[in-house]
C-alpha cells in the first residue's frame, strides 16, 4: 500500500441551509465509506481560508489568499491506497465535484532511508 | 456520530440570524445572513473532516458568536449597530458581557419572537409577512419558497427584497416587552402563521415533502408563542389546536398509492392519534375567557372530524352550525362553500347545490378548482352525469399540480361510469 494526500481545493460557499446541510451529509457518507473500508490514514484537517504569506530574502510578509479562490486549498486527508489509479478513483467520489471544486491527488513521496 | 436529519441547519438559521440581528440591527440583516453563511461553512468544513459535534447546535450558535464578535471588533467605528445595545458595544469591556448575554438560551427563544413580530410589519402585505418568515426564521431559501409558492424565483425575491427594505426601515427590532404593542401585532402574527400552515395544507406544491415541512414550521413558531406568557392567549391556543388537528390528517391525505384522498375517502386509522390529542388539549385549553376568533371555530370543526371514526359517524349538524359562527364571524366565499359541502353532507346534493347557488361573490370562488368540484360531486349525486363531468372538467383545468389533476381525471371517470355504480 502506498500513500497519498488530498488537496481540496475550492468548492462553492454558497447556498440555502438545507443544500449545506445535504452537502454536509454526503461529506460524511463517503468519508465514512472510505473509512470503512480502510482507506483512511489520517482525515487530516480543514484549512482557514486566509493567512500569510512570507516571502523572498526580505522575508517579505503579505496577506492570503495566495492563488485564485476558486484553488485554494481546503483541507486534505492521508489515504492510503494500492497505486495512483486506485487513489484518483477512490477520489471521484467526493462531493466536492458538485460544488465546483477539486481533489487534487499527490502520492506520498517514498523516503527510503 | 451521525447528523441529526431534521433539517438542523435550516431550523438553526432564523435562531441564528434572529439573535445576529439583535445585536447587528435590523438594518442589518444582511451582514446577519452572512455571518449564519459563514458558520455553515465552517460547520461543513470542520464536521466532514471530524464528524458533527456532540451538541451541533451549540457549536452553531458559539460558532456565530465569535464570528459576531469578530465582526463587532472590525467593524465597530465603521457601522451602527443595533440602537439598544449601542454604546455597550463600543467599550471592548462591555462587548464580550453582552454578546455572551444576547446568545443565551433563554434570550435566543425571545429573539425568535421578536422577529416574528417584526416580519409582520403592517406596512407588509400578509403574503409578503409569509414570506418574510419563511425565509428568515424558517431558513427556507428563495428557491424553496418559490418551488412551495409554485412561483417564481424573481416574482419571491423581489417580494422579499422589498419585505427585507421595509422591515430594514422600520429602525429596530419589535419590542415583545411593549404589552400594548404586542398584543396590538398578535393578531396579524397569528394569521402569518395561519397562511403559513395552511401554504403547506393546502397549497399548491405537489410536492409532499415540503408542504408538510411548512406545517411543521408553522406550529413550531406557534409553539414558541404559546411559551411566551403574553402569547399564550385563547387565540394562540386555538391555532395550535386547529394545526395539530388539520395536521393529524396529513399522513392519510395521499394513499398507498400516491393518489389524493378526499377527507371522506380517507383511511382515518392513519390519522396522528397523538396530533388529534394534542389538539384536542390545546382547544380545552382555548375555551378560557370570552374571546372567540375564527381559529376557535375552525380548529372545533376539524375536533369534530377527528372525532369520527369513520366518515359516515361524522356529526353534521353541529359542523353546519360551526360554519353558520364562522360565517358571522369570519364570512367568505370559501367558508359559505365549505358550509355548503356540510350542508350536502346532511340534507342531501340538491340543498348543496342550493347552498352553493347562494353564495355571495361566488364569481370570486371561479378560479378556485374545489368550487368546481364540489358542482361536479352534487351533481354525480344527483345522477346529472353530463353536468357533474362538466363541472369536473373546469376544476382540472384549474388544478395546480399533477396529484389534483389525477385526482379530478378520476372523477371525470367516474361520471362515465354505469349509474347503478353511482349511488350517492
Amino acid at each position: 500500500m502506498s500513500e497519498f494526500v488530498y488537496l481540496y481545493r475550492g468548492g462553492s460557499r454558497e447556498g440555502s441551509p438545507e443544500q449545506m446541510q445535504q452537502v454536509m451529509q454526503k461529506w460524511m457518507a463517503w468519508f465514512k465509506q472510505l473509512s470503512e473500508k480502510g482507506y483512511i490514514k489520517s482525515p487530516g484537517h480543514p484549512l482557514e481560508r486566509t493567512g500569510k504569506l512570507v516571502k523572498g530574502s526580505q522575508k517579505t510578509v503579505t496577506d492570503g489568499p495566495f492563488a485564485e479562490s476558486k484553488d485554494v486549498v481546503g483541507g486534505y486527508t492521508l489515504i492510503e491506497a494500492r497505486d495512483l489509479e486506485q487513489a484518483v478513483e477512490l477520489s471521484k467520489g467526493c462531493p466536492i465535484f458538485e460544488r465546483e471544486g477539486m481533489v487534487e491527488v499527490r502520492p506520498v513521496m517514498q523516503m527510503n532511508m | 456520530v451521525t447528523l441529526p436529519t431534521d433539517h438542523l441547519f435550516r431550523r438553526e438559521a432564523g435562531r441564528m440570524v434572529a439573535t445576529l440581528t439583535r445585536i447587528f440591527g435590523v438594518h442589518n440583516l444582511a451582514l446577519a445572513e452572512d455571518v449564519v453563511q459563514d458558520a455553515f461553512c465552517r460547520a461543513l468544513e470542520v464536521w466532514k473532516f471530524r464528524g458533527p459535534p456532540e451538541n451541533p447546535s451549540a457549536w452553531l450558535m458559539a460558532t456565530a458568536k465569535n464570528r459576531a464578535l469578530d465582526v463587532l471588533r472590525r467593524e465597530r467605528t465603521a457601522c451602527t449597530f443595533a440602537p439598544e445595545l449601542g454604546r455597550l458595544l463600543e467599550s471592548e469591556w462591555t462587548l464580550a458581557p453582552v454578546v455572551e448575554e444576547v446568545f443565551a438560551s433563554k434570550a435566543i427563544q425571545d429573539d425568535q419572537l421578536r422577529m416574528m413580530f417584526s416580519c409582520c410589519h403592517p406596512r407588509l402585505p400578509e403574503e409578503a409577512q409569509v414570506a418574510l418568515v419563511l425565509h428568515i426564521l424558517c431558513g427556507f431559501s428563495v428557491d424553496e419558497i418559490a418551488s412551495a409558492f409554485v412561483s417564481s424565483h424573481a416574482a419571491i425575491e423581489k417580494r422579499i427584497t422589498r419585505a427585507k427594505k421595509v422591515l430594514a426601515t422600520s429602525k429596530k427590532l419589535f419590542d415583545v416587552a411593549a404589552a400594548t404593542e404586542f398584543s396590538a401585532r398578535l393578531p396579524s402574527v397569528h394569521r402569518a402563521l395561519y397562511l403559513l400552515f395552511n401554504e403547506g395544507y393546502h397549497g399548491a406544491s405537489p410536492e409532499s415533502a415540503i408542504r408538510s415541512e411548512l406545517c411543521r414550521e408553522a406550529m413550531r413558531l406557534t409553539a414558541v408563542l404559546l411559551e411566551h406568557p403574553q402569547g399564550a392567549t385563547s387565540a394562540t391556543h386555538a391555532l395550535a389546536a386547529l394545526m395539530c388537528l388539520n395536521a393529524s390528517r396529513l399522513p392519510a391525505r395521499v394513499d398507498a398509492t400516491g393518489k389524493l384522498s378526499s377527507l371522506l375517502d380517507q383511511d382515518r386509522s392513519r390519522w396522528d392519534q397523538e396530533l388529534v390529542a394534542e389538539g384536542v388539549k390545546l382547544l380545552e385549553l382555548s375555551a378560557t375567557g370570552c374571546e372567540l376568533t375564527v381559529y376557535h371555530v375552525e380548529a372545533a370543526i376539524a375536533s369534530i372530524h377527528a372525532r369520527a371514526l369513520r366518515a359516515e359517524d361524522t356529526d353534521w349538524q353541529t359542523i353546519v352550525s360551526l360554519y353558520d359562527t364562522l360565517m358571522m364571524i369570519g364570512p367568505s366565499p370559501i367558508v359559505a362553500l365549505n358550509r355548503a359541502i356540510a350542508i350536502a353532507q346532511q340534507e342531501g346534493p340538491e340543498r348543496g347545490l342550493e347552498e352553493i347557488g347562494a353564495i355571495a361573490n361566488s364569481e370570486r370562488l371561479g378560479s378556485y378548482p374545489f368550487y368546481h368540484a364540489a358542482l361536479g360531486e352534487f351533481e354525480l349525486r344527483t345522477r346529472r352525469k353530463a353536468i357533474a363531468r362538466d363541472h369536473f372538467r373546469t376544476a382540472l383545468s384549474l388544478a395546480r399540480n399533477p396529484m389534483e389533476r389525477q385526482f379530478y381525471e378520476q372523477r371525470m371517470a367516474a361520471c362515465e361510469r354505469d349509474a347503478a355504480q353511482q349511488v350517492p
